[in-house]
């Protein structure tokens, strides 16, 4: 929609206009310009999150299943009742809570991963293929993907959950056979653009096939794009993920599930809030950390994508 | 004849991260009724900055016009307030944009548009203002001008949404139309009609134009007077012919020799030497020294407008004092 | 226009046909419901009984037609463990969950469209900044979450606000909020990636120099232009509504949909659970389909392009 087509150095054409009035404000430069900046700290909490996930074992000062009915529900350590040794307190069992938080990390990450692995490989693949062939194939393939993005996420992995029992595998299917569908819907635009490109019909003008094209000049242009997709959806997968968790139909007790811990401490969160308040802080940061630097991946690479 | 458009020392400066650019340096001209002035030069050189600057249209805030007077009928625009620049825009000063393709809003129709500025101009409504519309229309030749109405701009060809870009700007109609490289992104058979049509509407209305360009060609066939502008300022500045025939700047004498010439034969065209100048880091010389065949040490200096014959003036010390 | 809406009429009636079978094969893949209706010392004969009397011992092909044949009808059939009809329950419990769904996406919307647009016309000040982490703040807290604070702190300790329920406009709030803060952002986003876009347009540039008034090329002649992309995305916020309702309605105690959902498959109920997700699909496919003709009223070259 703006001028585009025409190569101009022209200053005049790149700013938008408004209308200038002529008393002294001083001249400043157009704000907002992409700072070129590393997102240091989102960088520095997913580094620390996957350590954490990594190490937990080694970094957690306790068990943390271990129960102990006379240390239940301690405050944290701030408060005249807590102590240093559960940092955060302990939960309904007498668990301490840093401990916890700190393993359930470890399911975060995993689940976050992994989903958004086997989503954005298959998606990517459908997009592509669609893309590529047009026509009746696109056609297809789009009115599936539709229909599966417009399907709720947590119905399906509540329906899966109660069908074979809650775990970390359905869970991980019970996403990903959901969220392929959004990159394949981003892809497909891609490579629509893409093949308007003059190097794709030189390519197959050289004879190159499907396979070479797709592989060879299509993806790789649109890699850029599925950094900053799956850079974003893994917060996303990471709240479904705890959601569910939540609804008590994702990773089964008594495995550390940051979700599970905020739905343990919902009906004593007058007496021990902190058992569900501090799960629910770290899955804000770290979902927060992996949008913001998801948003930096996306300015920077790729500013067109500014509608994710 | 007084002038319709008398614009003096006109400045606009940018704020960037790498320094203030002077966009627009101490631009003057004025312009009668019915004159038409072709604004030439490579881009960069301020040509479409200085249009903006006239209406006060300068993008904020990193730009702003820092000085000049811009008279439309003996009016400074720069002392106006925004809210009387808003009347003035349009109807009394209407610009063309380059790119036909994307000057309509997509999601309106023609008559939307075209009967706004009606109403806002005008205070024409309902069947006045579509009647009016069909005017419009007609005037910058449009077939079936009335079930145009109805239509959205993307079923249009570039051609006619170019006219209805026109019919919009004569709505006023406008003392100064402003056309920034009106046919530049039409087709080479459709750019002659285009001109003679702008040309009618001129006699007819009797504006002002400013006509934008970087084609020679068409300033020869278009305008009365030309300025031909480089680095923000303008360096020469004279009636079409003489500039043509006897051009006083290195540069216009550059850029019409590199203007490849029918049955002359050369081995390789003529260009200019350089890059155009990076405006953030210039200096206090003339801006055209460094490309400049015929510079010496005077040129460190920057050169005043100086007079080479009644209504020909250059910026260069080849003719200074 | 009426071929448009014709196809895509067609389209959402074959994917609901196949969800059809989707849900059917789901549903009886949650367990044998009999498990747990009948008493732990049933025996064999007592299954065969229950079986047949549910109509569970036909052929697969069989329940699929009649569950179709009577879908259509309206007739889902009883529900397992509330032994009563199922579109009885659908008749309570939807209104409930369509009538909160509609408060948040008004109230988001209400917040999102001025905010967006503020944003995007005052780029770079404290407005853009503010709504640009009220925006990222949205998309990375977790509902329930906020759920249980809210309902803890507000409701709990201030006493301001019903903690469940759906009684009264004040029991609207807490669960209208929390559905709706995660569509805040995304939209507001959105609206501000498009309005920044288009203000840089050639044809607001045109607006401008025409003399129009600066507040109406931005809310009529930008805005028109920069709701294409968020109409786009609202038919997949709109599910992503239904997915949250879920849980904010299990947190909140609203008697509606979600909740019937949760009880429906953790207790097995056949009838129940196909029900809802049916009645989920073609409410996000209806709404889909209205985003769709919006989408081609707001732009004409979608209109007149085929």
């Amino acid at each position: 929609m703006s001028s585009a087509g025409h190569p101009r150095s022209d200053p005049a054409s790149r700013l938008p206009l408004q209308s200038s009035a002529l008393p002294d404000r001083a001249a400043r430069p157009e704000p907002g310009q992409r700072s070129r900046h590393w997102p240091v700290v989102s960088i520095s909490i997913i580094v620390v999150f996957v350590l954490v996930a990594l190490l937990a074992p080694l970094l957690s000062p306790a068990d943390p299943y271990e129960q102990s009915l006379r240390l239940r529900f301690r405050p944290p350590v701030w408060d005249e009742r807590g102590s240093w040794a559960n940092p955060l307190g302990t939960d309904r069992l007498g668990r301490d809570m840093l401990s916890r938080i700190l393993w359930g990390s470890r399911v975060s990450l995993a689940a976050g991963v992994v989903t958004v692995l086997i989503a954005s490989a298959f998606g990517a693949a459908i997009g592509l293929v669609a893309g590529y062939y047009g026509g009746r194939v696109d056609a297809t393939l789009m009115r599936v993907t539709d229909a599966t993005l417009a399907f709720p996420v947590i119905l399906l992995a509540l329906i899966l959950a109660v069908t074979v029992g809650p775990s970390f595998t359905n869970v991980v299917i019970a996403i990903a056979v959901i969220l392929w569908a959004r990159y394949a819907r981003v892809i497909r635009g891609q490579v629509l653009t893409l093949m308007q490109l003059d190097f794709i019909a030189q390519a197959r003008i050289a004879g190159a096939g499907a396979w070479r094209v797709i592989t060879r000049h299509l993806l790789p242009n649109t890699l850029n794009t599925l950094v900053v997709l799956v850079t974003l959806q893994i917060g996303y997968v990471i709240i479904v993920e705890a959601s569910l968790s939540f609804l008590g139909a994702g990773i089964p007790p008594p495995t550390p599930a940051w979700g599970s811990m905020i739905a343990e401490g919902r009906d004593v969160i007058t007496i021990a809030w902190w058992v569900s308040f501090f799960p629910g802080l770290v899955i804000l940061l770290v979902v927060l950390a992996f949008n913001l630097l998801g948003d930096w991946l996306r300015d920077t690479l790729d500013p067109r994508l500014r509608q994710l | 004849m007084s002038a319709v458009i008398d614009v003096r020392d006109l400045r606009t400066h940018i704020v960037t991260r790498w320094g203030t650019i002077k966009a627009v340096d101490g631009v003057s001209f004025a312009l009668g009724e019915g004159e038409t002035l072709g604004l030439v030069g490579e881009s960069g050189s301020g040509k479409s900055m200085t249009c903006l600057s006239v209406v006060r249209l300068v993008p904020r805030p990193a730009a702003r016009v820092v000085g000049g007077e811009v008279l439309l009928d003996g009016e400074d625009l720069m002392r106006k307030s925004d809210a009387e620049m808003q009347q003035i825009r349009g109807r009394k000063v209407a610009m063309i944009l380059q790119d036909p393709m994307s000057s309509l809003n997509p999601v309106f129709s023609v008559g939307m548009q075209l009967r706004e500025p009606l109403t806002m101009y005008h205070g024409l409504r309902g069947s006045a203002a579509a009647a009016r519309a069909v005017e419009l229309l007609a005037a910058v030749r449009i077939p079936s001008p009335a079930a145009r109405l109805r239509a959205f701009p993307h079923q249009l060809s570039g051609g006619m949404r170019q006219r209805v870009v026109g019919a919009m700007a004569i709505a006023g109609p406008p003392r100064l139309l402003i056309a920034d490289e009106p046919t530049t992104s039409l087709d080479l058979t459709i750019q002659a009609q285009y001109l003679g049509l702008l040309k009618e509407l001129q006699q007819r209305h009797r504006f002002a134009m400013i006509f934008v360009t970087h084609n020679l060609g068409i300033v020869a066939r278009t305008c009365d007077r030309v300025a031909v502008m480089y680095a923000g300022r303008i360096v020469e500045t004279g009636p079409v012919r003489r500039l043509f025939t006897e051009p006083a700047h290195p540069y216009t004498r550059a850029l019409l020799e590199s203007i490849p010439r029918f049955g002359v034969r050369r081995a390789r065209l003529t260009a200019i030497a350089g890059q155009p100048p990076d405006l953030a880091t210039l200096g206090t010389g003339c801006a055209f020294a460094p490309r400049c065949p015929a510079a010496f040490d005077r040129c460190v200096e920057a050169p005043p407008e100086t007079d080479v014959a009644p209504g020909h003036a250059a910026r260069c010390w080849l003719h200074g004092a | 226009m009426l071929r448009f809406v014709f196809f895509r009429l067609l389209q959402s009636l074959i994917a609901l046909a196949i969800l059809s079978v989707v849900v059917f094969v789901l549903a009886r893949a949650t367990g044998d419901p009999l498990h747990m209706i009948l008493p732990m010392n049933a025996s064999e004969e007592d299954y065969a009984n229950a079986r047949r009397y549910l109509g569970l011992d036909r052929p697969y092909v069989t329940q699929y037609l009649s569950f179709v044949g009577r879908a259509v009808t309206g007739d889902f059939g009883n529900s397992i463990r509330a032994r009563r009809p199922v579109s009885e329950l659908l008749r309570e419990r939807l209104p409930n969950s369509l009538k909160l769904a509609a408060f948040a996406m008004s109230v988001s919307l209400a917040i999102a469209f001025p905010l967006g647009v503020m944003a995007a016309v005052k780029k770079g000040t404290r407005i853009d900044r503010a709504a640009q982490l009220v925006a990222v703040l949205g998309q990375s807290l977790p509902t329930f979450w906020v759920a249980i604070v809210l309902v803890e702190f507000v409701a709990g300790r201030l006493q301001w606000l019903p903690a469940g329920g759906a009684e009264g406009f004040a029991s609207y709030v807490l669960p209208g909020f929390t559905l709706g803060w995660f569509v805040v952002a995304g939209m507001m986003r959105l609206l501000r990636s498009g309005m920044l876009e288009v203000l840089d347009s050639e044809y607001v540039k045109l607006a401008r120099l025409k003399g129009v008034a600066e507040r109406k090329v931005v809310w009529v002649h930008a805005l028109k232009n920069a709701l294409i992309p968020v109409v786009t995305f609202a038919g997949i916020y709109f599910a992503i509504l239904v997915t949250t309702a879920i849980v904010v309605e299990t947190v909140f105690a609203w008697p509606g949909l979600g909740r019937l959902a949760y009880d429906g498959i953790t207790s097995r109920d056949f009838p129940v659970i196909q029900a809802v997700v049916l009645s989920t699909a073609v409410i996000v496919a209806a709404v889909n389909l209205c985003v769709d003709c919006l989408y081609a009223v707001i732009d004409p070259r979608i209109r007149y392009s085929r």
